[in-house]
Formats: C-alpha cells, sequence, structure tokens
C-alpha cells in the first residue's frame, strides 16, 4: 500500500467510490483490448488515454494554478504536428519520433515562456484573450503552410515497424499485433505523464501553484516570484499537452487541424476539466472518460432508444440520433448542476 | 564610512499620494535591531499604508526605504520577503482553501528555498512539516492544523497570519494590529510570541497598535503618524505625554 501511495505522489483518491471509479478507468483502459475486443474500441480506449493528459495538462494550468488559457490545444497541436511531420518528412523510424518530439517539445516550451512573458502580468481575462489569438493564429498558419503541414487535409504518414497494424510478434492465435503494441505505448506512456502530473502538483512546487491561485499577494509577500512560477507551470503544462499530442498522432497516423489544433477540441477539454472537478488531477481522468465515452456512445445509445421506444408518441422523435448534441448538452448542464466542484468533488463528498 | 550599524529599516522623506490624497507625506524614520518600535494614529492616518511602502506592496511616489543601509525602493515585495522582510497583514490575508499547515508550510518553505523542487512528493520534506508544526503549536492551532484556512474563526485566523510570519523568520517583522478582532483571552498568546521574538536581539519589530496597553507593554519607542506625516517620535512615556497625541490618539478613540 505504500508503494502505491508514493506512486500515487502520497494524493490517494479520497473516499472509496471515487477510488473505484479510478480503479475500473484504470482496469478498462490497461486491459481495454482483452475486455473490448474490436478496433472501434480500442480506438476510444486510445483516445481516452491521450485524452486524460491533455485534460490533466490543463487543469494543471486552470485549476491549480487558476490561469485561463484557450491556447492548450495549440500545444496539443504542436505535438501532434512535431511527430507526424518529422515521420513524414524523415521517414517512419524512432529516430523520427524522437527527434519530431522533441523539437514539438522545445517549440512548445518556447511559445509557452513568450506567451507567459508576454501576457501573464496583465489581467486575467487578456491572458485568456491573448491566447485565444495566438491559437488562432497558429491554427491558420497550420492551414496555410499546406506544403509543410498538409493543409487542411492534414497529413498522413507512416510508423516504425513495429507499430504499423500490418505487424506481428508472433504468428499464430496469440499474435501481438502491432496495434496493440501502438496501444500500450499510448496507454504507459499516457499512465507515465499522468503520474508525473501527479507528482508535480504534490510538490512544493505544485503547492505554490495553488498559493497563487488562492491568494496571488501573499504569496508575492512570502517571498515567492509569483511570474516564474506561473511561467514554469505555464510551459510544463504545455510541455505535457505537447506530448499528449504526439500520443494522438502516433495512434491515428495522422495528424490535421481538425483532430488538434480546433477550437472543439479546446472546450471539450475545458467540459472535461469542469466536468470531472477542477484542480484535482483525477477529476481530468473521470472527465476525459466521461466525455470520450459519451461523444462516441451516445449516438448509437440513442439509435436504441429510437429503436425501443416506437410506437410510443414523442419519445422516439427525442431520442432521434441526430439529437446526441443535444443531449450531450444536456448530460453536461446536468452534471454540472449536481456537482458543481466537478464528479471528483461530489464523491468525495459522500464519503 | 558609518560607524554606527546601519538601521535595520530606515525611510526617508517617504511620501505616495493616491492621485491628489497625500497618504503619507514625507516620513523619515530609522528602526534598529533589537527594537520594538510601535506605530500609533488615528483610523486612516497612513499606518497600513507605509507599512505597504516598506515592505514593498506599493511604489513610493517619493523619497526612499533602505534595508540594512541597502536601496531597496525599487525591489518586488518577493524579493524583500527573501531579504528578511515579513509582513502580517491587518486584514487577514490567508490562502483560504488551503489548510492551516499548507498555509505555514509555504511560509517555511519559501524561506527555505525549497518552492522549485518540482519531483519531490512534498510529504517527503521531513524538516518543512516538522518546522510547520512546531510554529502551529507555538500559536496554538495545532488542534486544527489540517482545516481550511477560510473555515477557521476570526480569531484563529489572525493566529494563523502571526504563525506565517513567525515561519519566514524575518529580521524585520511587521505586525498590522495582530491583535484586532481577537477575543480577550487570545491576545495573550499572540502578545507573549512578540514578545519573545523581541528577546532576540538581531531582530526588528514594527507594530501598529491601536490598544494603548499593549503598546505601553510591549513598545521600546513609539512613532505617531497623523495625516500621513510622522508627528511624534520617542520614548513611550514622553511621547504619550504630548499634547498632540493626546489629541491625535484620543481623537481617533472617539469616533
Ligand atoms: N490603494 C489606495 N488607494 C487610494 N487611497 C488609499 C489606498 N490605500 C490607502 N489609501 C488611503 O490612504 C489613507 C491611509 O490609509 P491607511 O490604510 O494607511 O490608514 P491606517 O492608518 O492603516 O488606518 P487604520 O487604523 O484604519 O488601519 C486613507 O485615507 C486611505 O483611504
Ligand atoms: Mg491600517
Amino acid at each position: 500500500m505504500s508503494i502505491l501511495r508514493a506512486i500515487l505522489s502520497g494524493d490517494p483518491p479520497r473516499g472509496r467510490p471515487l477510488a473505484l471509479v479510478l480503479t475500473a478507468i484504470f482496469v478498462g483502459l490497461a486491459f481495454a483490448p482483452l475486455l473490448f475486443p474490436g478496433i472501434g474500441a480500442l480506438n476510444v480506449a486510445a483516445k481516452i488515454c491521450y485524452f486524460v493528459v491533455l485534460a490533466a495538462s490543463y487543469d494543471l494550468l486552470l485549476g491549480y494554478t487558476g490561469v485561463v488559457s484557450f491556447a492548450h490545444t495549440m500545444f496539443f497541436g504542436i505535438g501532434g504536428y512535431g511527430a507526424g511531420l518529422a515521420l513524414y518528412d524523415l521517414g517512419p523510424s524512432w529516430s523520427s519520433i524522437l527527434i519530431g518530439t522533441g523539437a514539438a517539445l522545445l517549440v512548445a516550451i518556447a511559445l509557452a515562456l513568450v506567451i507567459g512573458l508576454f501576457s501573464l502580468r496583465v489581467r486575467a481575462i487578456f491572458f485568456a484573450m491573448i491566447t485565444l489569438a495566438v491559437a488562432n493564429a497558429f491554427s491558420i498558419l497550420a492551414s496555410q503552410l499546406s506544403s509543410f503541414t498538409g493543409g487542411e487535409d492534414g497529413c498522413t504518414f507512416r510508423l516504425p515497424e513495429l507499430l504499423r497494424p500490418g505487424f506481428r510478434l508472433v504468428a499464430g492465435p496469440f499474435a501481438i499485433s502491432g496495434r496493440l503494441i501502438s496501444y500500450y505505448l499510448v496507454f504507459f506512456a499516457a499512465l507515465i505523464l499522468f503520474l508525473l502530473m501527479l507528482r508535480i502538483v504534490n510538490s512544493p512546487f505544485g503547492r505554490v501553484l495553488q498559493a497563487i491561485r488562492e491568494n496571488e499577494f501573499r504569496a508575492e509577500a512570502l517571498g515567492y516570484r509569483t511570474m516564474v512560477y506561473r511561467s514554469i507551470g505555464n510551459c510544463l503544462a504545455a510541455a505535457a499537452a505537447a506530448l499528449a499530442g504526439v500520443l494522438s498522432a502516433l495512434w491515428l497516423r495522422y495528424t490535421g487541424p481538425a483532430v488538434t489544433l480546433s477550437f472543439d477540441i479546446m472546450l471539450d477539454i475545458l467540459l472535461m476539466v469542469v466536468i470531472g472537478g477542477m484542480g484535482t488531477l483525477y477529476g481530468a481522468v473521470i472527465g476525459a472518460t466521461i466525455f470520450v465515452l459519451a461523444e462516441t456512445y451516445l449516438q448509437s445509445l440513442m439509435a436504441a432508444l429510437n429503436h425501443a421506444t416506437e410506437g410510443l408518441p414523442l419519445l422516439p422523435l427525442l431520442f432521434h440520433p441526430d439529437r446526441w448534441l443535444l443531449w450531450l448538452g444536456v448530460l453536461f448542464v446536468l452534471s454540472v448542476y449536481f456537482f458543481p466542484a466537478g464528479i471528483v468533488g461530489g464523491l468525495q463528498k459522500r464519503r | 564610512m558609518a560607524t554606527q550599524p546601519a538601521a535595520a529599516i530606515e525611510t526617508r522623506d517617504l511620501s505616495i499620494s493616491f492621485g491628489g490624497h497625500v497618504a503619507v507625506n514625507a516620513v523619515s524614520c530609522a528602526f534598529h535591531a533589537g527594537t520594538l518600535t510601535a506605530i500609533v494614529g488615528p483610523n486612516g492616518a497612513g499606518k497600513t499604508t507605509y507599512f505597504n511602502l516598506i515592505s514593498g506592496q506599493l511604489r513610493a511616489t517619493a523619497g526612499r526605504v533602505l534595508f540594512k543601509g541597502a536601496d531597496i525602493t525599487a525591489l518586488a515585495p518577493s524579493r524583500r520577503a527573501r531579504a528578511g522582510l515579513g509582513r502580517a497583514f491587518q486584514l487577514t490575508n490567508l490562502f483560504p482553501n488551503l489548510s492551516v499547515h499548507e498555509n505555514v508550510r509555504l511560509a517555511v518553505q519559501s524561506r527555505l528555498g525549497r518552492g522549485l523542487d518540482l519531483l519531490r512528493t512534498w510529504t517527503r520534506h521531513s524538516a518543512l512539516i516538522e518546522e510547520a508544526d512546531d510554529i502551529i503549536r507555538q500559536v496554538g492551532l495545532s488542534a486544527r492544523r489540517t482545516l481550511r484556512a477560510r473555515l477557521l474563526p476570526h480569531g484563529d485566523q489572525r493566529k494563523l497570519e502571526v504563525a506565517i510570519l513567525l515561519a519566514l523568520r524575518p529580521e524585520v517583522f511587521l505586525f498590522d494590529e495582530p491583535t484586532a478582532g481577537m477575543s480577550v483571552d487570545e491576545v495573550p498568546v499572540i502578545l507573549d510570541l512578540i514578545h519573545a521574538i523581541k528577546g532576540n536581539r538581531d531582530r526588528t519589530i514594527i507594530l501598529v497598535e491601536h490598544k494603548m496597553d499593549v503598546v505601553s507593554s510591549l513598545a521600546d519607542r513609539i512613532v505617531v503618524l497623523h495625516n500621513g506625516e510622522l508627528v511624534a517620535d520617542g520614548d513611550p512615556a514622553s511621547v504619550m505625554a504630548l499634547p498632540i497625541v493626546q489629541e491625535a490618539y484620543l481623537g481617533a478613540a472617539n469616533v
């Protein structure tokens, strides 16, 4: 138990319901290839993995430091494009992945630093607007430089042989496919990144971030250079988002504006963090899981309900699959209403 | 050059105005190590503003602040805090959603320069934890160490405010009405703590206080501010006897 505590940086989920939900998610993801056979389900599991990293890194900003940024998908995109373009231009090798990842990290951290230094001093609302503008500019740039980035269509590339879907590590009934290897690469990378972030928020540094969120004036009076701390927090969050982008590119074997840079994704991350619970990284896990599941399965669930209620008045209309977005919205409003402190907050209170 | 050691804190013609209103007007005053100076004056006299100029929350419009002879007028509050200037605020100023222990630990951690440690869990920093617990015990908050600061009763919040300042172990302590709003039986705890600091001869204490009994029992010297100006300065007995003090001070007490 104490080893588990150490792995979780002395911050295990508080309360049994929360621990159960998180364990279920962990087991579900760790054994996804066995539990949920089929390429569709594996796609969902992988997407949850890298969105957990993305949402958790956003919570580092929003929930822990109290910084509202709309540039987070830009960093996600930098990771996706970094790995993707390197694989495309330098060929499908591991060194391309490393080079692409390294370059993406450098660019992401440098950009985060510049944005932070220029605008963290200004009022929060202006900071949010500046990040919005920068992210927008970046996304336009990515679309315009089509000879380099593939423009709106994005760019499809090949992976090193070990990760290709056609690859078989051993033949026969217990074949380990490249797809499986890719999945576990994504899973373990996401797990390590998540645990690393959990460590950071529970370190002395993480407490300073929270102090800044709580009362920046006092943090400064205690001797903390709050600008420095916020800038480092910004850079760490950007780096983690870029790594999530790398994972997404590796899994999708594709990168493009729609899957990395779009403002829709920014809103998705925001909702994941708010629904799961701000200021707790476990909230990001729950938020990302629920969101990705809802986004994927709500439509088919509604199709089923639509069928089941056939003949009844009104209900089939209400459950028409095309209305899934409406229902998603209703779900969010309800969850925010019933769990103002996020799902994690709600589960903890029940203890 | 100077044969006498530089004052711990010295202000020279220190002034600030808000719009047309001069809140602190050319205050020159030196505070020496090993002394406790009380600053008194009616409401709105500029006492808190004077503190804000010394600890850096406000920038002077004119004049200078010297810390052990070095000009710190342009330094950020965080720099001054790290140099050894500690401040307890008049209006309680805590980290409301962090626990009592975390509030104090953040101060200890700042003093020891551990804030940039990213990769070790804070629970591993047992020195920080023990020191924070020790200070919490001194102010009598041990029973509430895991409670969030915002859930504390007012008197306990004041104690926490003082605990945070103690945790910084500054060379210069700026206490801004530390006992304001405390119940009568809580006050002695804080006064004893201030008295204990005073026993340490290389510390400098500047205390803003309205309660005259507190002032006369603790202070070596009293400085009177009135309408932003320093109007009297001297040992307690003689300052208290000055007509201007009687007038200024009793005037405030009657408001
Ligand atoms: N940031 C500010 N902007 C404008 N005016 C200010 C500001 N801070 C203080 N003042 C004004 O400066 C004057 C001095 O205020 P200050 O808070 O220093 O008084 P004080 O002596 O601490 O009073 P009290 O005993 O009530 O705490 C007041 O008239 C106040 O309104
Ligand atoms: Mg005051």
